[in-house]
């Protein structure tokens, strides 16, 4: 599996030459450089761990900053491990860009969804709510029951109730990539992908 | 951020199409494909209203077809407009010509039309102020009535 770990900038149009409009992504994805090779006699496993975005020396840890003098590379904000990545010549220092994709792939892209706060079981879980007539007060967007008084006389485990909502591992997969363009490593992919804008999302391919 | 996206974008934006406003009568070329086949239909209409900007800037334009009104949203930079042609421009109040569904008969498809002779007047005023330097009323007053 290839992958780049890149930025979410924001979402806009792009038209195709029939004429047909199709929503996409724009991704600022790496340079991400190549700060460790992990492999199976050392580690237990096959991996490469990635490096993106460069910062001052001076807001890193010093054992990071000592990891990244080692690996060759600028100090670097976020890092990524990815399994079985093929290797080939890679060398750790190594930059990977953008262009390891090209236009047409389908891929995986994974990112932390936007945090929600404390919902309620409607949008949290899309429960339907009670009835709004029938002389209801108070049970619009209730959840109804959550146990039976004499059988099981206590609440099931994993009764989904209300809670914090968001802010999680979200991997949306089968994305195309419409267009990349190598020189400002952007890469542009259709539809929507999880994350705020400058959340940090990752991009992988088979 | 903004600056990325307009990165990808910029290459995208026509900058072919004539300016136009809200009221304006205008004819719309669209490439219709017909299996392997390419024409050109003309929408002609009322443009009701203009709606964001940008790379996704639309435009909707109101035509009575048949004595059925017709309405179409065309995104101002999609590759299906051949061609756009600004008939008449219109001087109205609203931003969103929305009234016109209410509109029957006659009234539906009409419009005043722009006056530009103020306009005209100012140009030409401010030429001539330039180049002679006369008093200001005078020369205004002139070239008011020659444009009458």
């Amino acid at each position: 599996m290839i992958g780049i770990i890149g930025k979410k900038i924001g979402m806009t149009t792009v038209y195709e030459s029939d004429g047909n409009s199709v929503p996409c992504t724009v991704i600022e994805a790496g340079p991400c450089y190549i700060t460790q090779i992990k492999n199976k006699d050392k580690d237990g496993y096959d991996a490469v761990q990635l490096g993106f975005e460069e910062m001052k020396e001076k807001n890193s840890l010093k054992p990071l900053t000592g990891k990244f003098k080692k690996a060759g590379t600028p100090v670097l904000r976020h890092l990524k491990e990815i399994r079985d990545y093929p290797i080939n010549e890679l060398k750790e220092g190594d930059q990977i860009k953008v262009d390891i994709f090209k236009e047409g792939d389908i891929v995986k892209v994974k990112g932390v969804s936007k945090g929600k706060g404390f919902q309620g079981v409607v949008k949290r879980h899309g429960f339907g709510g009670g009835v709004r007539t029938h002389g209801q007060s108070d049970r619009l967007r209730a959840p109804g029951s959550i146990g039976g008084s004499s059988y099981p006389s206590r609440v099931f485990k994993g009764q989904r109730m209300a809670g914090r909502t968001g802010g999680d591992n979200i991997s949306v997969r089968n994305l195309k990539v419409v267009r990349i363009f190598s020189d400002s490593n952007l890469i542009l992919i259709k539809g929507a992908v999880p994350g705020t804008k400058t959340g940090i999302v990752e991009i992988y391919k088979n | 951020m903004d600056k990325k996206i307009n990165l990808v974008t910029a290459s995208q934006i026509r900058n072919d199409i004539p300016d136009f406003h809200i009221g304006d009568t205008v004819a719309v070329s669209v490439n219709v494909i017909e299996g392997d086949k390419e024409r050109i239909q003309i929408f002609k209409g009322i443009v009701m209203g203009i709606k964001g900007g940008g790379i996704s800037k639309t435009f909707r334009v109101r035509k009575i077809s048949n004595g059925v009104g017709v309405e179409r949203i065309f995104p101002v930079n999609s590759p299906k407009i051949a061609k756009l042609e600004v008939i008449k421009h219109g001087s109205v109040r609203r931003a969103k010509l929305y009234y016109l569904r209410g509109l029957t008969g006659k009234a539906a498809s009409k419009i005043k039309e722009k006056k530009r002779v103020r306009k005209v007047i100012e140009d030409i005023v401010s030429e001539s102020n330039n180049n002679s330097g006369n008093g200001v009323s005078e020369t205004a007053e002139t070239v008011k009535e020659n444009a009458v």
